[in-house]
């Protein structure tokens, strides 16, 4: 037994912030912004929407594409590092938004590798047969945790939801996964607030040493590329579609490079969505699958990279 | 074989996307080649791999200049 995505969905706020606004906001440019990162605008939430509602929409949208119901649904995992609250979890949350009366549900936190860390999870529920249909949501509001006055990461986020179905299927599917942390490696890149007496202790916004974090991004990301790539008996020029982290076309274009793999088999989507964080990947494999790029039976390779730090790939068969 | 100064330069002009002939000794990564921050990194990785080294944040980060880089290796490696 296998699992295979049958379908994806996406959501994205209403309001764009563009480069020219943050312009007029903080001491930058559009041409920095572009040039460093190729982000040129990015989605901010509503002040009253949570991560399980932007995760909602995704969903409903990955179900229709995959046919089913929220009936058939038997296991939720959300990706998020800005949850709705601090309990329940946004999986509850989002289940009961979805009407689903009883199914395991839980977030799982692994920052920006945190889709690629539910989505492996999801796959061990569904290929050992304990579920039939996951919902696996990568769900940010990052704009909730930027200090808008740093320009140095204000500039680098955006708030969005991506979803898929993953279900049981006789054929891959899923060719396999690889999952790493090191915790060694936590304070470049960090958002260290916590919440005690009624009270925040510490920042709550993000720090990070950009140049720290790209090394160790682009050092890690071509090893677990390399890995799954010798898990399966396949070259890297073997992908038929790279989906990254959406972090920053530098990062992205170096691991490209790095791998051998021209930038034509590597879906972008950080210019119009700026670093969603857990939610990167599923939006960007949405796009490329509604737009007809992915195809069946093509190689996809998703993988991810951040805070922890974290960084993983999947490997699948579409 | 090439010499640390040629691997150095021919890197250089490689990862900035300059003519080698523009790569002099004193030249400046950021001032003179045209560099931002994140070229000088990866700039660092692509010695750390020639060299088969490793080369500290706080010892990248006096690494601005040519010359600089060939010191660092010079005295750093065993490629000499």
């Amino acid at each position: 037994m296998y699992s295979r995505i049958t379908g994806t969905g996406s959501y994205l706020p209403e309001k764009i912030l563009t480069n020219l606004d943050l312009e007029r906001m903080v001491d930058t440019s559009d041409e920095w912004i572009r040039t460093r990162t190729g982000i040129t605008q990015r989605h901010i939430a509503g002040e009253n929407q949570v991560a399980s509602d932007l995760a909602l929409y995704a969903c409903q949208n990955a179900m229709q594409a995959a046919g089913v119901t929220s009936q058939d649904i038997d296991l939720i995992i959300v990706a998020t590092t800005t949850p709705d609250m601090i309990f329940p979890s946004t999986a509850c949350i989002l289940q009961n938004k979805l009407g689903i009366e009883n199914c395991p549900a839980f977030d799982v936190q692994a920052v920006c590798s945190g889709f690629v860390y539910a989505l492996a999870t999801a796959d061990m529920f569904v290929s050992s047969g304990k579920c039939r249909n996951a919902l696996v949501v990568g769900s940010e509001i990052y704009s909730k945790i930027l200090d808008w006055n740093d320009r140095s990461t204000c500039v680098l986020f955006g708030d969005g939801a991506g979803a898929v179905v993953l279900s049981q299927s006789d054929q891959p599917g899923i060719l396999s996964t690889h999952l790493h942390a090191s915790g060694s490696h936590s304070n470049i890149l960090s958002a260290p607030g916590s919440i005690s007496g009624g009270k925040v202790q510490g920042t709550p916004y993000i720090n990070m040493e950009g140049n720290a974090v790209f090394k160790f991004a682009v050092k890690v990301l071509e090893e677990v590329v390399q890995e799954a790539m010798a898990k399966n008996d396949l070259q890297s020029t073997d992908i038929d579609w790279l989906i990254p982290h959406q972090a920053n076309i530098r990062i992205i274009q170096s691991t490209a490079r790095k791998l051998g793999l021209p930038m034509d088999k590597v879906v972008v989507a950080v210019d119009k969505h700026g670093n969603t964080s857990a939610a990167s990947i599923p939006l960007a494999l949405d796009m490329a699958v509604r737009d007809g790029r992915i195809q069946r039976d093509q190689l996809v390779l998703l993988e991810g990279v951040g805070g922890g730090f974290t960084w993983g790939a999947v490997l699948l068969r579409w | 074989m090439e010499n640390i100064e040629q691997r150095i330069k021919k890197i250089v002009a490689e990862q900035l996307g300059v003519n080698e002939a523009e790569v002099k000794n004193e030249s400046s990564f950021v001032n003179d080649l045209g560099a931002d921050s994140l070229d000088t990194v990866e700039l660092v990785m692509a010695l750390e791999e020639e060299f088969e080294c490793e080369i500290p944040d706080e010892q990248a980060e006096k690494i601005n200049t040519v010359q600089e880089a060939i010191d660092y290796v010079t005295a750093n490696t065993s490629a000499s």
